[in-house]
C-alpha cells in the first residue's frame, strides 16, 4: 500500500539504501540459510543427530528454526509485512500461529501415544 | 494507493470510512485467503507429522528416497530439491521486483520481471512433475510382506542397494490372462511387475551376497540390515513384488509416506500451477496497459502476495518432507 519501505533488517543492524537493494540482500540471506540446511542435511553431523532436546534431534530443531527464519523474511520483506500496520500484522501472523501450535501439539501427542500402543500393546503389525 | 472502488457517500466512520488495517479491500481479501490456505496446509503437514510419529521407527528416510538429479546417474540426495527451492525463491525475488517497478509505474520493467517470474514457476512445476515421475517409477524394487511391510535388498559386500532386476531369476512358466469371461467379471487384470515373487525369491537364494533390509530404523538412524540366515527366514513372509510407488503401496517403505507425498506436494504443485496461470493473466494485462490506465499496479501486488505465499509453503514442505 504505502510507497515508503522500511529498509532496515536485523533490527536496524543492516540498513539498505533502496528497496531493490533490500530485496537482493534478503535473497542472499535466504540462499545462505537454504545452503546451510542442505549442507547439514547431507553431512548430518553426529553431534547433532545424537543429541536430543525435548525428544527431538538437535538437527531437526535447527532445521525447523531455520525454516521459521526463512518464513519470517519471506513474509516481512517479500510480502511487505514490515510496511503494514501492526494491527494487520498481528491479525495475520498470530491467528495461524496460535491455531497451528495447538493442532500440532494435539496431533503429535496423539501420534506418540499410538506409537506406544503399537510398540508395547498386544498388537502385531510389523510382520 | 487507494482502494479501486470508492462510492463517496460512505466515507464516515460507521459507513465504512474507517480503515483500521490501512490496506485496500483487495489486499485484505488476499490476506484472508492466505491465512485460510495456510491453515489448510498446516492441517496437511500436521497430519503428516501425526502419521510419522505413529510410525516413528519405520518411516522411510527421505535421503534414500529422493536421490536423483536429471541427466546424472548416481546417488545425489537433496541436490535437486535444493535447486527447486532456489528456483522458487528466485522467482519470488523477480515478483517482488515487479511489484517495486509497479510502484514506480515502470511498465516495461514490470513486464520483464513478471515474465521471469512465470518462467521460474514453470521450471518449478516441471521439476516437480519429473520428481513425481521418478518417484512413481521407483529404482530398486522391493518385496512386501503379509503385514504390508517392505523388504529391500542390499549387496553385502558394497553395502549398496541391490535392484531386483539384477538378481531375479527368469523362470519360464505358463500364465493365464485374467479375462471377464474366465475370471471374476468385476476384477481387473491389474498391472504386473517385471518379475514375479517366485523369481525374486529364487534369485535371492541363488545369490549368497545379498541381504535384506527391513523398515525398522536402528539407534544410529539407519535401516536394519538382517544377516543372511535372518534374511532367508524373512523371505518366506513376502507375498508380492513392489516396483515404484502409488497410492496403495510403495517400494520405499510405509505406504502413508507415498500418500502424503502425492497429496501435499500435489496440492502445493497445484497452487504453483494456478499461480503461474494467474501470473500469465496479469502479465498480459500489464502488456495491454490496463494498470497504466488504472493509475496503479496494485493487482501485481496482490498476485505477488499469492506467489510469495506459495514460496512460503514450499519452505515448510521442503523442511518437513526432505530435511527433518
Amino acid at each position: 500500500m504505502a510507497h515508503e519501505h522500511k529498509l532496515e533488517i536485523f533490527r536496524g543492524l543492516i540498513k539498505f539504501k533502496s528497496n531493490i537493494q533490500k530485496i537482493w540482500g534478503v535473497l542472499l540471506l535466504l540462499s545462505i540459510v537454504t545452503a546451510v540446511e542442505v549442507a547439514l542435511g547431507i553431512i548430518k553431523p553426529d553431534f547433532l543427530t545424537q543429541s536430543y532436546f525435548l525428544g527431538m534431534k538437535l538437527l531437526n530443531w535447527i532445521f525447523i528454526i531455520l525454516t521459521l527464519v526463512k518464513a519470517y523474511y519471506i513474509t516481512w520483506d517479500f510480502m511487505h509485512m514490515r510496511d503494514e500496520k501492526s494491527s494487520l500484522r498481528r491479525v495475520v501472523v498470530w491467528t495461524p500461529i496460535f491455531l497451528v501450535a495447538y493442532l500440532v501439539f494435539i496431533l503429535l501427542f496423539e501420534g506418540t501415544y499410538i506409537f506406544q500402543v503399537f510398540k508395547d500393546g498386544f498388537l502385531s503389525w510389523n510382520f | 494507493m487507494d482502494a479501486t472502488v470508492t462510492t463517496g457517500s460512505d466515507e464516515n466512520v460507521w459507513g465504512g470510512g474507517n480503515r483500521p488495517l490501512g490496506a485496500s479491500y483487495g489486499k485484505l481479501m488476499m490476506w484472508f485467503f492466505i491465512v485460510s490456505d495456510a491453515l489448510t496446509f498446516s492441517g496437511f503437514l500436521a497430519a503428516y507429522g501425526f502419521s510419522r510419529f505413529k510410525f516413528m521407527e519405520t518411516w522411510p528416510i527421505a535421503d534414500e528416497v529422493f536421490t536423483h538429479v536429471p541427466f546424472f546417474h548416481g546417488n545425489y540426495p537433496m541436490y535437486y530439491v535444493a535447486f527447486m527451492t532456489f528456483v522458487l525463491i528466485m522467482s519470488s525475488v523477480t515478483m517482488v521486483l515487479a511489484v517495486d517497478a509497479g510502484h514506480k509505474m515502470k511498465k516495461n520493467a514490470v513486464i520483464w520481471y513478471m515474465f521471469a517470474t512465470i518462467i521460474g514457476g514453470l521450471i518449478f512445476v516441471g521439476s516437480q512433475a519429473w520428481e513425481w515421475a521418478t518417484f512413481i517409477k521407483g529404482d530398486f524394487g522391493a518385496l512386501e510382506t503379509k503385514g504390508g511391510r517392505i523388504l529391500q535388498f542390499v549387496n553385502a559386500e558394497t553395502g549398496e542397494r541391490a535392484a531386483i532386476a539384477d538378481f531375479a531369476k527368469v523362470i519360464p512358466g505358463e500364465r493365464t490372462l485374467h479375462e471377464n469371461s474366465n475370471g471374476i467379471w468385476y476384477q481387473e487384470e491389474g498391472t504386473r511387475t517385471t518379475f514375479n515373487l517366485n523369481e525374486v525369491v529364487e534369485g535371492f537364494k541363488a545369490n549368497p551376497g545379498l541381504l535384506i533390509r527391513t523398515e525398522t530404523i536402528t539407534e544410529e538412524g539407519e535401516k536394519t540390515l538382517l544377516n543372511r540366515q535372518e534374511s532367508l527366514d524373512k523371505l518366506t513372509q513376502a507375498v508380492r513384488v513392489v516396483e515404484g510407488a502409488n497410492l496403495i503401496r510403495n517400494e520405499y517403505g510405509s505406504r502413508l509416506f507415498a500418500d502424503f507425498f502425492f497429496f501435499i506436494t500435489g496440492f502445493h504443485g497445484f497452487h504453483v500451477f494456478s499461480g503461474v496461470v494467474i501470473n500469465i493473466i496479469i502479465f498480459f494485462n500489464v502488456i495491454l496497459g490496463t494498470y497504466e490506465r488504472r493509475g496503479h499496479y496494485e493487482m501485481v501486488e496482490k498476485v505477488g502476495l499469492y506467489w510469495h505465499f506459495v514460496d512460503l509453503v514450499w519452505v515448510f514442505v521442503f523442511t518437513f518432507f526432505y530435511l527433518v
